[in-house]
């Protein structure tokens, strides 16, 4: 029996759908779930780059970050409001990603990877050192997301978990169908092009470069959405998130539920999420539980848990 | 006018010179074949007139137009389609979707987030007619990479057709086939010859491919061209056949 496509994206809507309402029973809590599903919009727009155009960055923090910042400066300092804040953020990410990848999109492989982590390095050092705006090495705190005033509604991110799992969860939605919509296009099927065999594709009269710096710029700009979504989760903005172990984080989610399908980097977010919640309360050693489940996975599983499960299924 | 006109192109790679000064015209309708001996530059040759590398002197003049300096994607624009020595398809997709992608591009669609429903039924009704003049239609649905080599260069010749090209550039179309494949893909290009009135130019090692095929055959050695004509006249030429012919019998 074949993997259905469509009863798997039906499933996790649903699972999505209803998380408030199940997640304690399983012995989780609704910010673990919110956690869930901002990092793993994340890996999923890592992966738009990584998985289906076949690109590899190791920067992807930096904009994760400028988003992150974004929020937590402009609530600060400009004005106290959480659509602002996603807007300066999600517009910085963006700009940044436009102006860099102008210069490095026409660098293939492991020299791309490296240049994007230099790159990302800048950034991160930058609000690690500016202690007088980004509150350097202690973080960005003394700020706290603001309900949201839609006129019709009045949405109480602050005071309600559900609320704000609700509010990611539809920004989630809005990326994740963007996203599903490009690949499945004209454009999308470019990218796939250049995934599989870049000289073919250049043979087509596809101008790799330009198609490349497109896929980046979307790519970071969601990553940066879902920077956004992660400051108004934690109140806080941390200049770890700028830095090249959280791209790392992302490259990990993405390969470890399988890179090569559309839901993959989700289901990695979650085993990394819920691994970390779970074995950080027992030891501080978490993360080589974590390294040691990505060697397994890697060598076993090239494709990931998803590439694991659907060779179970199709045999 | 000639469709391809290349002027006094030469090509060195640091001390070596692949390519020495060829200069060669091919008309329009007309089927071209290469031949040389192992390491006389005819892909080096192909990859000037395709824009994968610059010639090192020299002029080529595609259509009217000089295109030396062109990027390799605005060749394609233009009307030269190529194929490869070694095959290049997209392995982990569908015959479909790889025909696919190439309608979509040639139609410029390369940018669009979606095509509405005219545009879409355009596409379909393409990749069915690569799909049925190639034979390929019972495969669509299967990966390429999954597909006998014979397939595979199918389906690269198909993806070059469907992006409407004046020239199309076959690399060593038949190498390492065996005689069925030989025989099938030969018919295939003679076919898409005749039917589409394609200039075609060729790199072949098989001589019955050859003389079967071409209307009149350059003979490139040691970079250089050595003798030009009509099969035949070919066949006759004692230097070639010291050159070349003599040495492979």
């Amino acid at each position: 029996m074949r993997f259905d496509r469509r009863a798997a994206d039906v499933l996790v809507w649903l699972l999505l759908l209803t998380m408030p309402f199940w997640i304690d029973w399983v012995g989780g809590y609704t910010s673990l779930g919110t956690r869930v599903v901002v990092l793993a919009l994340a890996a999923m727009s890592l992966n738009f780059l990584l998985g289906f155009t076949g690109v590899l960055s190791f920067g992807h923090a930096a904009y994760f970050g400028l988003g992150v910042y974004g929020v937590g400066l402009t609530i600060k300092y400009l004005m106290p409001s959480t659509l602002a804040g996603m807007a300066v953020g999600v517009a910085a990410g963006t700009v940044a990603a436009m102006l860099l990848g102008a210069l490095i999109v026409r660098l293939r492989g492991i020299y791309f990877a490296m240049v994007t982590i230099a790159f990302g390095q800048v950034f991160y050092f930058i609000a690690y050192r500016w202690n007088g705006v980004t509150g350097g090495d202690d973080g960005l705190s003394g700020w706290r997301r603001v309900p949201v005033d839609l006129g019709v509604a009045h949405l109480d991110i602050l005071g309600s978990d559900s609320t704000l799992y609700y509010w990611c969860l539809f920004w989630f939605a809005v990326a994740i169908a963007i996203m599903a919509l490009l690949l499945r296009s004209p454009f999308g099927r470019t990218l796939l092009a250049i995934r599989e065999n870049e000289r073919r594709a250049r043979f087509l009269g596809i101008p790799i470069d330009r198609h490349i710096w497109l896929s980046w710029v979307i790519s970071c700009l969601f990553v940066s959405l879902a920077g956004t979504l992660y400051a108004l989760l934690n109140n806080f903005a941390d200049p770890h998130d700028l830095r090249w172990d959280q791209s790392g984080d992302f490259v990990i989610m993405a390969v470890l539920g399988g890179m090569r399908n559309f839901w993959g980097p989700l289901i990695g977010a979650a085993i990394y999420v819920v691994l970390q919640d779970y074995i950080s309360s027992q030891t501080e050693n978490w993360m080589s539980f974590i390294g040691l489940m990505f060697v397994l996975v890697v060598l076993f599983f090239p494709r990931g848990v998803i590439g694991a499960l659907r060779r179970r299924t199709a045999t | 006018m000639s469709l391809l006109d290349v002027q006094n192109a030469s090509r060195h790679f640091g001390s070596l010179v692949a390519v020495r000064d060829v200069t060669m015209k091919v008309e329009p309708g007309e089927l071209r074949a290469v031949i040389g001996p192992n390491g006389a530059g005819k892909t080096t040759f192909f990859n000037m007139i395709t824009g994968f590398f610059r010639p090192s002197s020299g002029r080529i003049v595609f259509d009217g137009e000089d295109i030396t300096e062109l990027m390799p994607a605005r060749r394609v624009w233009r009307g030269i389609a190529r194929t490869f020595q070694v095959t290049e398809v997209f392995p982990e997709l569908s015959v479909r979707d790889n025909l696919r992608i190439a309608v979509e591009v040639a139609s410029g669609y390369r940018l669009r987030p979606f095509l509405r429903g005219n545009a879409a039924t355009e596409v379909r009704a393409s990749v069915t007619d690569l799909l049925e003049m190639s034979n390929l239609a019972p495969m669509a649905g299967r990966l390429v990479g999954e597909l006998s080599h014979g397939d595979q260069r199918a389906t690269e010749i198909m993806m070059a057709l469907a992006l409407k090209p004046k020239l199309l550039l076959l690399d060593e179309p038949t190498a390492g086939m065996g005689d069925q494949e030989t025989y099938d893909i030969t018919r295939l290009i003679r076919k898409l010859h005749a039917e589409r009135k394609l200039t075609i130019v060729l790199i072949e090692h098989d001589m019955r491919v050859v003389f079967h095929l071409a209307d009149r055959v350059t003979v490139l050695a040691e970079g250089a061209v050595l003798a030009e004509g009509t099969p035949k006249e070919i066949a006759a030429n004692e230097a070639v056949q010291t050159a070349y012919l003599g040495q492979a019998a």
